[in-house]
């Protein structure tokens, strides 16, 4: 497995204010990368940049190469609507549009141009499945999405993002809203979805991290201590700092 | 029924548990082969026996690790974190096992000749119960099966009785001048069998730690609380 994405010496700004300081990772193909630290560390900020998602906020400035399939998606030629279709994103709250289950599964086919609804139907079942809500939203499809509880809402969110059929998955403390039966059940999916899909995920959880990753990144003020295979961090890791972190001596 | 979370997870933990069982099933085969070639006076046999104790110690290195990388990845608690600390313990026990086998062999290879004969159904009676021993407790953790434990438990008091009259009749044999450097090493293998049949108790009680989080260790068998 190669890297899917890759990030070599990134920088960021905010104005004046650097929030990212030389940062290179990679995240590999198929494997569950994620990224962890206190807040204001980075790691949000450094999670937005893979797709693009802090070219709206005024005065951000970027320097270093970010790459998809060894493309750079910082080019000037690049279409960001499907960037962001390749590299979806899954938001800490769960957002799901008023409208019905369907309805927002179906609405990013619908505004890519597919109308025919066998077509659609086939595509909000297989989402849902991957999303593992098809059972307990298959008979109220079209119920409104804002009567499912938070961690339902927050696998429908899921299915969405899967029904533009991503090729990365970006996590942002996808379970931070939600309670532990629900948490649970979307680490399990996460464990299911790295199968088809590469993942990224930012969680203020440790253990969330140790449970569910394959790799782990470790952030502290804007700049990337260590990364290394989650196996490794959690028994030794190599920098002090992480150590600390991780055992809760400081936060 | 709701479909179970965190399915890798507990996949890990019955691998655990696979890899403790199959690690014991390589300690009750060393222990039989050991007194195998203990009565037969084979030499060859004896050698394979110390050869495969790599093998065992590979077996607990990988055990250890699992158990480390499942505490620190997986935050157990109950009964799979009992799983964890029963693997842990009971994995040095058989070890330890393994390791009685291994100074068996080698005291059959070195003897190079059977046993006299006034030591063999001593020694087999002891042997015969430190195997006894070794696979009920095994099967006890395979299976979960507490009321073997209990029976392992007090196999341990005739094994402490086989031990005593293996070490006084031994004791006789030796008084003859021609038999006693030889009858001298068998002491040491009434003394490793006898420690075997420990071990084996050990693992019975981990195992009803395992399964009902009672401490019953340094108790007697009799006297298990709730039991």
């Amino acid at each position: 497995m190669g890297k899917k994405m890759e990030v070599r010496d990134l920088n960021l700004f905010y104005g004046t204010h650097q929030a990212l300081f030389d940062v290179s990772i990679g995240a590999e193909e198929h494997q569950v990368l994620a990224l962890i630290g206190p807040s204001g560390c980075g790691k949000s900020t450094f999670l937005r940049t893979l797709n693009c998602m802090n070219d709206r906020i005024d005065g951000v400035r970027i320097e270093g190469d970010i790459s998809l399939d060894g493309e750079d998606i910082y080019a000037k030629d690049t279409d960001l609507t499907l960037l962001r279709r390749r590299v979806g994103m899954v938001f800490q709250r769960p957002n799901p549009f008023p409208m019905s289950i369907y309805d927002n599964v179906a609405y990013g086919c619908r505004v890519h141009g597919i109308t025919d609804k066998a077509k659609l139907d086939e595509i909000v079942e297989r989402s849902l499945r991957q999303a593992a809500i098809w059972e307990e939203a298959k008979d109220r499809l079209k119920g409104s999405a804002l009567g499912l509880s938070g961690g339902q809402q927050q696998r429908l969110c899921i299915a969405r993002v899967l029904a533009a059929a991503p090729e990365v998955l970006l996590m942002d403390e996808p379970c931070s809203a939600l309670d532990p039966i629900s948490t649970m059940k979307i680490e399990e999916l996460v464990a299911e979805l790295k199968s088809s899909f590469t993942i990224v995920m930012v969680t203020h959880n440790m253990q969330q991290a140790a449970r569910v990753s394959d790799s782990t990144a470790f952030f502290l003020n804007g700049r990337l201590i260590e990364q290394g295979a989650t196996d490794d961090m959690f028994t030794r890791p190599k920098d002090k700092k992480t150590e600390d972190y991780i055992t809760g001596r400081f936060g | 029924m709701e479909e179970k979370t965190r399915k890798e997870y507990i996949q890990n933990l019955e691998k655990l548990q696979g890899k403790v069982a199959a690690m014991g099933e390589l300690a009750r085969a060393a222990v039989e082969k050991s007194l195998t070639a203990l009565f037969a006076g084979d030499t060859a046999l004896a050698k394979s026996v110390m050869k495969g104790d790599d093998a065992i110690d590979d077996a607990i290195v990988e055990i250890e690790d699992d158990c480390i990388l499942l505490i620190a990845k997986q935050q157990p608690i109950a009964h799979d974190l009992r799983v964890i600390a029963t693997g842990f313990k009971i994995s040095t026990d058989i070890e330890r096992i393994g390791d009685h086998a291994f100074d068996i062999a080698r005291t059959a290879k070195e003897l190079e000749a059977p046993i006299p004969a006034g030591c063999v159904p001593l020694l087999r009676e002891l042997g015969d119960a430190a195997l006894w021993m070794v696979e009920a407790a095994m099967r006890c953790y395979r299976e979960k099966d507490l009321s073997l434990a209990d029976q392992v438990r007090k196999k341990d008091t005739e094994m402490d009785t086989l031990f005593e009259k293996a070490f006084y009749g031994l004791s006789n044999i030796a008084e003859s001048p021609e038999e006693r450097g030889r009858v001298t090493q068998l002491f040491f293998i009434a003394r490793f069998l006898e420690r075997i049949g420990d071990h084996s108790v050990n693992i019975a009680e981990w195992v009803i730690y395992l399964e009902t989080a009672e401490r019953i260790r340094h108790t007697k068998a009799s006297s298990a609380p709730g039991r």
